[in-house]
């Protein structure tokens, strides 16, 4: 009979200092000699970790209000416009947003100057109300004059996500970075048995409430992320092959760490921003030992033609050999280069280990799991 | 003896000379091409690493203009600020003379400048825009 325990029995072990703590590349080394049972038995946690461009990003601030008070309405941050269009002193910096021509410094460079503690421009203008009547503002805000900076990321953590290559005889320049013609590379970004979603890849353990790391801080899963969908096929070793699970991730930005927040810009592409997550899986029984030991060999994904509108479907190809520099599509051998920080990411699943061996941090059961999906919507053109 | 790069544009319209060649049977100068790129009837690059004493490479260059093949060296080189680098792999992708490479144990971005041939595509590629060119 396999070794069944609960989150409540792994915190109290937490707390005296004898949980066994591993991260996902610990567990998945140990697991090419022990069982899952030996796993289930010796474990009681595995840390993961992923950091990369992660689009979907951005962060709730609340200025604080002037005297007399302002409604904003038009409001831009180191003349990056935020979009405004909630309460009078609340908005929400998106990562991606920019204002031309220049296109290379957008919402992800807000807030990474602001978790960095450095000033930023705020500019605002209002028609002015009764209980409003100011109708401009221009000043310097920091981290520490605003009231709440609080991150919000609509997709984070995507579980599994394409290789792409361009078949093209031009340059192609994408958010998977640029795509040298004729299959001259081939780029991926995903920490691979490391990576959150693939170590629980059934989501017992990750549902609404759960705790993470977050950025360099605690913070929480606050929903499904858009565009979930369990609806991928599942390969032998019961992982989604591409993009499918995602995560909606929130935290207090005014606690987070540059190290694990940083703003990027994709050539000809736009603004990104590298996001830093962990998340500690208990290992509840065998089935989740089965899962966290899970290796880069056993982990496949779609290696899509980006230089094709569709984005056809060429082949498939595991992280062992995306992580070998080489994979091999068609009989022809294809470079490949990562584009999420798997250094970072280990950093962060050994910081998290590190948090919960200390007994400060403690697991979370989820509040509510996530139902699982069918597929997604495509956009219909009815006019 | 000398070691020094060079970037070789050949005119679209073949020389009717084997260049290389006797750069090394006739100059004696050692040659490593780093990078080619010539097809028939376009201009032609080659990135070549020339080794020889001072007097042997500047006739061998001479001997190169007199079959109108402009030979520039590389006196540029590319620096990044290591410093603030994650180490995510972007400029690795595009680094097809394989001086920018993930190290497999470390997750680490390795930068080896002897194999650099300053193409600059990791000026753009690289999201954090850590990359500069040194004019030297």
């Amino acid at each position: 009979m396999s070794k069944k325990r609960t989150i409540a029995e792994i915190n109290e072990k937490i707390l005296s200092g004898k949980a066994v703590v591993l991260t996902a590349e610990q567990v998945a080394a140990m697991g090419r000699e022990a069982t899952p049972a030996e796993i289930a038995e010796k474990v009681d946690v595995v840390t993961t970790g992923t950091f990369g461009p992660m689009c979907s990003s951005g962060m709730f601030i609340n200025f604080g209000h002037t005297d007399p008070p302002m409604r904003m309405e038009r409001i831009t941050l180191n003349n990056v416009p935020v979009f405004a269009g909630i309460a009078a002193v609340d908005a929400y910096i998106g990562a991606t947003e920019t204002a031309l021509p220049h296109d290379q410094y957008g919402g992800a460079h807000v807030i990474e100057e602001l978790i960095a503690g450095r000033d930023v421009m705020m500019q605002a203008t209002a028609k002015g109300t009764d209980c409003y009547p100011r109708t401009e503002v221009k000043t310097l805000i920091n981290r520490e004059s605003v009231n709440e900076m609080i991150m919000f990321n609509p997709r984070n953590a995507y579980q599994n996500y394409n290789v792409a290559v361009n078949s093209t005889s031009k340059m192609k320049y994408t958010y998977m970075g640029t795509l040298l013609p004729s299959f001259g590379n081939a780029t991926f970004s995903t920490s691979g048995e490391l990576s959150p979603l693939l170590n629980d890849p059934e989501m017992r353990t990750i549902g609404i409430g759960t705790r993470i790391f977050f950025g360099g801080t605690t913070g929480y899963v606050a929903w499904h992320g858009t565009q979930f969908n369990t609806g991928k096929p599942v390969n032998e070793h019961g992982v989604p092959v591409g993009n499918s699970a995602t995560l909606a991730l929130i935290g207090n930005a005014k606690e987070m760490n540059t190290r694990f927040i940083r703003a990027a810009y994709f050539e000809k592409y736009g603004v990104s921003i590298f996001v830093g997550v962990g998340i500690p899986i208990p290992v509840l029984d065998e089935d989740l030992a089965r899962r966290v030991m899970i290796r880069n060999s056993q982990i496949e994904t779609n290696v899509l033609d980006y230089g094709s509108p569709g984005h056809d479907l060429l082949g498939r190809a595991n992280y062992e050999s995306l992580f070998s520099g080489e994979i091999s599509l068609n009989g022809k051998k294809i470079r490949t280069a990562p584009l999420s920080s798997l250094r970072v990411a280990r950093e962060i699943a050994e910081t998290l280990r590190g948090e919960i061996a200390a007994g400060r941090f403690l697991l979370t059961a989820p509040v509510e799991n996530f139902k699982m999906t069918s597929g997604l919507n495509n956009l219909e053109i009815r006019l | 003896m000398k070691s020094r790069r060079f970037v070789l544009t050949f005119p679209p319209e073949a020389t009717g000379e084997p260049i290389t060649y006797n750069l090394i049977r006739k100059f004696d100068i050692m040659v490593n091409i780093v990078k080619a790129d010539v097809s028939p009837g376009q201009v032609g690059h080659l990135v070549m690493e020339m080794s020889a004493p001072s007097k042997v490479l500047k006739d061998g260059i001479e001997y190169m203009k007199q079959q109108n093949v402009e030979c520039v060296p590389i006196d540029r080189t590319i620096t990044y600020r290591k410093e603030l680098c994650v180490h995510c792999g972007a400029c690795s992708a595009v680094c097809f003379a394989g001086a920018l490479t993930m190290d497999r144990k470390s997750a680490e971005l390795v930068f080896e400048p002897e194999k650099c041939v300053v193409c600059e595509l990791c000026l753009t590629a690289c999201p954090l825009k850590l990359f500069e060119i040194d004019l030297g």
